[in-house]
Order: structure tokens, then C-alpha cells, then sequence
């Protein structure tokens, strides 16, 4: 078995090959070839990582390193780049691979209308050799032995997010010309600079003080580098969480992740779900020996994650586009996460990305399932009434300049059409059952519903906040409460009640390739709680072979102590009850009486200027854009123009040094240095010569016999000297 | 030290008085022809002196060395061949110029 662990080097280069192939042969290559080629290449990776999982969990689960490749080596410094396969990895590998598999084939269906309905077929295969690309990153990020290797992997994710949120980048989501998803794109990368700035700041300070970015010899010395300098591993940590807030969306910088549904939604679902913002939580859980040595770091870090969930949950209340819903809910349960690993419940939080992953893909991918639907039906409207501008299926539009102009004369789609809008939606259960039932399954998962797999992940997470830090038990149970009650609410718009736009009552169901995937997925969100039954905690005892967990010594309420194999009763009732409360709550307001076309949200009069905020996002991108965009484009402006332009071209270089050298050249160089002094000399050299020259011509006087003469005076004087020396 | 009865002394004078009016020739005369007889005049001088050298040193050792006789011979070639080319020169000057006088002859006057 341990021969096995060499095959990890696939993990990252069968995406690499499916890539490639797509690159260099997939013009000549049908779609499905395409297709089902990059699903391979991600399925071969899973079928890898099983491999490798077998191999742990048969050998102990001891942590493996194999060397694959010397990357830097300068004098003593030594960064090869070594996998790392313990429980830790393979768990994130296992994920990865496995929901992008399925992520993969549904993109195979999806894509295929997409790029239709944008009439751009051309870009079926540059999806696929991006999604193939982020696939490998991941791998990199989540196999990495040193933080080095974890950031090159961070950063090539970050580069794909860039990337598939801008894939449609000349248009906006309706599909109109527009900058409005390559903004979303730029937003969402420079965001995630600044958090990755704070962690190349952690790792510059974990190498100054460490000498070293391997796990290993970093882990090694974390206790004596706290004891000698406790400062250290504060500031590190606290770094760190900058770049976790920055990739998992935490506040201060969770704004770009609402924006980045601009991308397709295969892309919302896989890197902006479940595995790429996920990538923070596995940097603090697989920190943990240094996390453990700073509780107030963990505090901070809980306390940012508690605060995080409850202040997404309510925005996500506010929100009308069903992905938006979901995305702000992705920030919540991000949220859930960093609480849990922050507390140092680093399993409960492990357990949560799991989950998390499987649900939350099944919701995004099946909300995708639905804008094909409603897409589908807008266009099956438009041609039942005759008109001929829909998107023409089968005909290769691929010039640019064809798709903007018929979208500027408003041929394109309806002006407003929006198919994400949860208000053109309703009463979709009848004219899409298959996909009904799967977002149920997926609501259910998400509000912690028992049996589910988010009741027992969100559960293991509220325990442990309640028995270590009630204050973020108290944030994320509210957290809990708006989760259930927005995903109520979007459960009884979408899907009960009347049509609203005459799209939603043409809808279609979408292929098998689309929802077969959704099937497996669901199936995961029902199952995906036995990983970690209470009693059993077999996902805890995987983990434990990387992650030691440290028992806090608390004093525990008498309730608290309570314990059914590490399940406790009141805990989960609570959450039940909040859970339950918060869909009937969703029913009375969304369900008993059904939004009617164009009225207003029913919780819109009662909260007032509240649900104003909360549909508004808070204004928090507005407080950014007048906090830090506007004086920073002020002060760009002002550097530009003033200083850059006026000052240092203008005056600095045009008047002050081109100035200076002009007068000197002219003053200085060309009327005394240039014309007395060099000039001088060479023509004085030029009129000796002259002189010279014409006096010795006289010689020349062209007379034969004068020449004679001399030649008898030379003979003589020279047999004169030769006689008489 | 008998030459046919007549003295080295004799011989050299001779010669020298031969080559000091080739030279003055040369210097004074313009007439080209002219300057040629004069420098025949003194290679031939030249010649005369080779000879009586050569016969004299003859004489003192009792040594037969043609040395000098031979130098005679190399001489009146190399005369003979300046003879033809300066001859040469002089007609193709005197076709251009219609005059072989030797002072006119100054385009090279710098």
C-alpha cells in the first residue's frame, strides 16, 4: 500500500494533461469530447485520491511526504516541492476532485446551452480547460508541503476564480453589453490580494523567525519560537487571517463573493461553494499546531467567523436573485466554519467544509437548473410568438461584434428578462419536479434539518461554541435562525405559489446530464452525516491522525455536560426548534400567501428601513466605495495628475533637468568647452600642419636639375660623415 | 706598381676629373640628350676607377680577382638598359611637348 502514495503527483497532472489535450486538440473536438475529457481527467484525480485514502486509512493514517521535485534552492535555503498526503489532505483532495467530478458532467449539460443562449458556442472548450486548471490548483493548494507550495496554490485558484467570473467578461449577467462581470472578476481579484497580502506577510515573518516553510519544520518549532517570543506566532496567525478572510470571504472582506456570481454557475458552485473559499479553512485547520499555541488569536478568529454568519444571514434575507441567496449563505456558513476551526474544533469545522461542500453544490447546482429552465422557457416564448431574434441554437455566432449589436438594438433577450430573479419565479415545483425535489433535499441539508448532513455538521459546530465561547453560540444560533428562514423564503418564491413571469410558467426540466449529478450530490447531502455520527466519530478519528485535539479544561453547565456519545440532546433541540421556527416563520410570511407579480417583499413594510438594509447589503459595498474607493481613486487622481504629471513630468524633468541640461550643454559645453577648447585644438593641429606643409613645398620647385643638385649634396655630405667619422 | 707604365694616380685623376664634368653636366646642362651623355660620362668615369683598382690590387698580391672587371660589366648593362628606357621617356616627352628641355618639365612643382 504505501507504493501507493507516489501516485500523488496525478492528482495534479491528470488535470494538467486533460487540459492540455482540450487546449491543443479541442478545436477539432465535439463538445461532448470535450466535455467528458476534462470530467476524465477530474475523475481520474478522485479515482487518485481514493487510491490514497485506501492506502491511509489501511496504514495507520500516519502523515506521508513524498518528494517530488527540487523547486528553490539558494545556499541554505531549501523549498522542494513535496506532497503531503495525511487525513488532512486526502480529506480536501477527496472533496475537490470528487464534487468537481461531478460538477464537471453537469457543466457538460449546462455549458452546452449556456453558450447558446450567449451565442458563443466558440467558448465551450476554453470553460472546460479553465475548470480543468483550477482542479490542479486546488491540488496544489490542498497537497502542499509547506506554506509555499499552499500559496502557489492559492494563488492559481485565485487566478481561476478571476478567470470563470469573468467568462462572459464583455457582458454583464443578463447578458447585455456591459463591464459589469469583468468588474466583478477585477473586484473579486483585487479583494483577494489584500488578504493575500496579509499572508505573504505571515509567511515572510514564519521564515524570518523559522527559517523555513515546510509544515513539518515549522510545526516543530512553533512551542519553542512561542515560548521565546510569544509576539511571533500572535502576529502570524492574525496575518494569516487576513488571507483566510480574503479567500473564504470573511468580514472585512467578504465583498466580492456576492459579485463573483456573475460567473457561470458550474463556477459559483465549485470554486465560490465548495472547495476554492474553503481554502482558508484548511489553512487555519492545517495550521493548527500554531493556532493552538494563541488562544486570542482563536478568539479573534472565532469571533470574525461568528459575526461573519449571523451578518450574511441577514443580508441574504434581502436578497431577490437566487444565486445571490446562496452566495451570501455560502459567506454564513463560511463563517460557521472559521468559528469552528478559530475555536480550535478544527474536526467540527473539517466536517462542516464536507458537508458544506456537498450541499451547498447540490443548491448552487440546481438554482443553475432552474435559470436553464426559466432560460428555456423565455425562449421557447419567444419563438412561440414569432420573433426571430432568440439566440439561434445550432448556428455559430461566434463574432463579437455580432452578438453587441443585435443585444444594442435590444433583440437579444427582453430588456429585463432576468432568469435568477426569484420574483419572475413561482410556482416552479410543477414544471420542474426532479429539480424541486433535489433543492429540498439541499434547503433541508443547509437549515439543519435531522437527519440530514448539515444538522450533524452544523450541530458539532454549535456544541463546541456552546461549551467554549457562548457568545459566538449565541451569533451563530442566530446565524442558524436567518439560514433557515431565507432559505425557507426562497424555497416557497421559487418553487409554490403562481407563476410570475410567463418564463417561469413555460420552465422546462433540465436534460439527465444535469441532474443526474444532483442526484449523487443529494444523495451525499442526506448521507454525508454518517461520516460523523456521534458515537461513532469516525471522520474525528480519521482526522485525529493529523490534527491532535487539544481538550480545553471549561466549566461546563450542568446541561452542557450532557452527552449522547458526544451528541448533546438540548443543544441539538435548540437548533432543531430555531430551525423549525425559522421555516414556519418563512411559511407564514413567503408560503401561506404567495408573492404576486410585482408586489413588493411582504417583510419589506413591517422591518422598515431594517429589511431596506438588509436588501441593500447593508451599504457596505457603497461604505466601501465611499470609504476606500473614492479617496483611493482621489488620492490615484491627484498622484496622477499633480504630482506624477504637473510635478515630476512637467517640472522635475521638462524644466528641471531637461532645463538644466539644455543650458548646460548650450552655456557651459557648447560656447566654451566644445567650440574654445576641443574645436581650438584640433583646428589649431589642422592650420600647423598648413604652415608646415607650405613651407616645405618650396622645395618642390619641379626643377630636374635641383633635384640633381641635392641628391650630389646628400652623396657628399653622407660620404663626407661616412670618410670622415 | 706599374699599369702600363703609368701610375694609379694618373688613372684616378682621370676618373675624377671624368665624373666632376658629367656631373657638372648634369646640374648645368638643360638639354635632356645632354644630361644622359653626362651621366654615361659618369658611370664611365665610375668604371675607369673599378679597373684600375682591380689591376692595381692584381699587381700588389699577385692574386688574378676579376672582381672589379665584372662590376664593369654590370655597370655598362644597367647603362645600356637606362640608356633604352630613358631614351623611351625622352621621345614620348618630346611628342607630348615638342621640347626635351628639361626645365619645363616641372608639373610635379609643389
Amino acid at each position: 500500500m504505501e507504493t501507493l502514495f507516489t501516485l500523488v503527483p496525478l492528482i495534479v497532472f491528470l488535470p494538467v494533461l486533460g487540459l492540455l489535450v482540450n487546449m491543443v486538440f479541442g478545436g477539432k473536438m465535439s463538445e461532448k469530447a470535450i466535455g467528458w475529457l476534462a470530467s476524465a481527467a477530474s475523475g481520474l484525480a478522485f479515482v487518485v485520491s481514493i487510491l490514497l485514502g485506501l492506502a491511509l486509512w489501511t496504514g495507520g493514517g500516519e502523515a506521508t511526504v513524498v518528494p517530488f521535485a527540487e523547486w528553490i534552492k539558494i545556499g541554505t535555503l531549501d523549498i522542494p516541492w513535496n506532497f503531503r498526503v495525511d487525513t488532512l489532505s486526502v480529506t480536501m483532495m477527496l472533496v475537490v476532485s470528487g464534487v468537481g467530478t461531478l460538477i464537471h458532467i453537469y457543466a457538460i449539460g449546462y455549458m452546452h446551452e449556456d453558450v447558446r443562449f450567449k451565442s458563443d458556442p466558440g467558448r465551450f472548450r476554453r470553460f472546460f480547460v479553465f475548470l480543468n486548471l483550477f482542479i490542479a490548483m486546488m491540488m496544489i493548494l490542498v497537497s502542499g508541503d509547506s506554506y509555499l507550495m499552499l500559496f502557489v496554490g492559492w494563488e492559481g485558484v485565485g487566478l481561476c476564480s478571476f478567470l470563470l467570473i469573468g467568462f462572459w467578461y464583455e457582458m454583464d449577467t443578463l447578458g447585455r453589453p456591459s463591464w459589469a462581470n469583468s468588474n466583478a472578476a477585477k473586484k473579486a481579484f483585487i479583494v483577494n490580494r489584500i488578504g493575500d497580502f496579509g499572508f505573504l506577510i505571515a509567511g515572510l515573518l514564519m521564515f524570518w523567525y523559522f527559517s523555513s516553510l515546510q509544515f513539518g519544520e515549522v510545526f516543530g518549532l512553533a512551542e519553542e519560537i512561542a515560548a521565546a517570543q510569544p509576539g511571533v506566532i500572535l502576529a502570524i496567525t492574525l496575518f494569516m487571517l487576513v488571507g483566510v478572510a480574503g479567500k473564504s470571504a470573511q468580514i472585512p472582506l467578504y465583498v466580492w463573493l456576492p459579485d463573483a456570481m456573475a460567473g457561470p454557475t458550474p463556477v459559483s458552485a465549485l470554486i465560490h461553494a465548495a472547495t476554492m473559499v474553503t481554502a482558508g479553512v484548511y489553512l487555519i485547520a492545517r495550521s493548527w499546531p500554531l493556532y493552538s499555541l494563541v488562544p486570542d488569536a482563536q478568539y479573534i478568529v472565532a469571533m470574525v467567523g461568528a459575526v461573519t454568519a449571523l451578518f450574511a444571514a441577514t443580508i441574504a434575507v434581502g436578497q431577490y436573485d437566487i444565486k445571490k441567496v446562496l452566495a451570501y449563505s455560502t459567506i454564513s456558513q463560511l463563517g460557521f466554519m472559521v468559528a469552528a476551526v478559530g475555536m480550535g474544533a478544527f474536526v467540527a469545522g473539517m466536517f462542516h467544509l464536507v458537508t458544506h461542500a456537498f450541499f451547498k453544490a447540490l443548491l448552487f447546482l440546481s438554482a443553475g437548473s432552474v435559470i436553464l429552465g426559466l432560460e428555456r422557457g423565455h425562449h421557447h416564448l419567444a419563438h412561440g410568438h414569432g420573433r426571430p431574434e432568440s439566440p439561434d441554437f445550432g448556428h455559430d455566432a461566434k463574432s463579437e461584434s455580432r452578438r453587441l449589436e443585435s443585444s444594442d438594438s435590444g433583440h437579444h433577450h427582453e430588456e429585463a428578462f432576468d432568469p435568477g430573479d426569484m420574483r419572475n419565479m413561482g410556482g416552479l415545483r410543477k414544471r420542474m419536479p426532479v429539480t424541486f425535489w433535489l433543492y429540498l433535499i439541499g434547503t433541508a441539508a443547509l437549515a439543519g434539518i435531522f437527519p440530514f448532513a448539515g444538522f450533524w455538521s452544523k450541530d458539532e459546530i454549535l456544541l463546541d461554541a456552546a461549551k467554549l465561547h457562548p457568545e459566538v453560540y449565541v451569533l451563530l444560533a442566530t446565524a442558524a435562525f436567518f439560514t433557515a428562514f431565507y432559505m425557507g423564503r426562497q424555497v416557497w418564491m421559487v418553487w409554490f405559489g403562481k407563476p410570475r413571469h410567463a418564463a417561469a410558467e413555460h420552465a422546462e426540466e433540465s436534460p439527465k446530464v444535469i441532474t443526474v449529478p444532483l442526484m449523487v450530490l443529494a444523495g451525499l447531502s442526506v448521507l454525508g452525516g454518517a461520516l460523523n455520527l456521534p458515537g461513532v466519530h469516525t471522520f474525528g478519528g480519521w482526522l485525529e491522525h493529523t490534527i491532535e485535539l487539544v481538550e480545553h479544561e471549561v466549566h461546563l453547565a450542568a446541561w452542557l455536560e450532557v452527552s449522547w456519545g458526544g451528541l448533546n440532546p438540548i443543544v441539538a433541540l435548540i437548533s432543531t426548534v430555531v430551525a423549525l421556527l425559522a421555516i414556519y416563520f418563512s411559511w407564514l410570511i413567503y408560503g401561506q400567501k404567495p408573492l404576486e407579480a410585482s408586489q413588493k417583499d411582504p417583510l419589506k413594510r413591517p422591518l422598515g428601513f431594517i429589511f431596506t438594509g438588509m436588501e441593500n447589503k447593508w451599504f457596505v459595498d457603497e461604505g466601501y466605495q465611499t470609504v476606500f474607493v473614492k479617496p483611493y481613486l482621489a488620492v490615484s487622481r491627484f498622484l496622477a495628475e499633480v504630482i506624477d504629471w504637473r510635478f515630476w513630468h512637467d517640472w522635475f524633468h521638462d524644466t528641471g533637468l531637461a532645463g538644466t541640461y539644455q543650458w548646460l550643454s548650450r552655456i557651459a559645453l557648447d560656447r566654451v568647452i566644445d567650440t574654445r577648447g576641443i574645436d581650438a585644438f584640433f583646428n589649431g593641429l589642422g592650420e600647423l600642419t598648413k604652415r608646415i606643409s607650405t613651407s616645405l613645398r618650396r622645395v618642390q620647385n619641379g626643377f630636374v636639375r635641383s633635384y640633381a643638385l641635392a641628391v650630389l649634396f646628400g652623396v657628399v655630405v653622407i660620404l663626407g660623415y661616412l670618410i670622415l667619422k | 706598381m706599374d699599369l702600363g707604365g703609368i701610375p694609379l694616380t694618373y688613372y684616378l685623376v682621370l676618373s675624377a676629373a671624368l665624373f666632376t664634368m658629367g656631373a657638372l653636366g648634369v646640374l648645368i646642362r638643360r638639354n635632356a640628350l645632354i644630361i644622359f651623355m653626362s651621366v654615361e660620362l659618369m658611370l664611365n668615369s665610375a668604371n675607369l676607377a673599378f679597373v684600375a683598382f682591380a689591376r692595381s690590387f692584381e699587381l700588389t698580391t699577385g692574386q688574378p680577382v676579376f672582381t672589379g672587371q665584372l662590376f664593369v660589366f654590370f655597370v655598362m648593362t644597367v647603362a645600356a638598359a637606362e640608356v633604352a628606357v630613358g631614351l623611351a621617356l625622352i621621345v614620348a616627352i618630346f611628342r607630348t611637348k615638342h621640347s626635351i628641355d628639361v626645365d619645363q618639365m616641372s608639373s610635379l612643382k609643389g
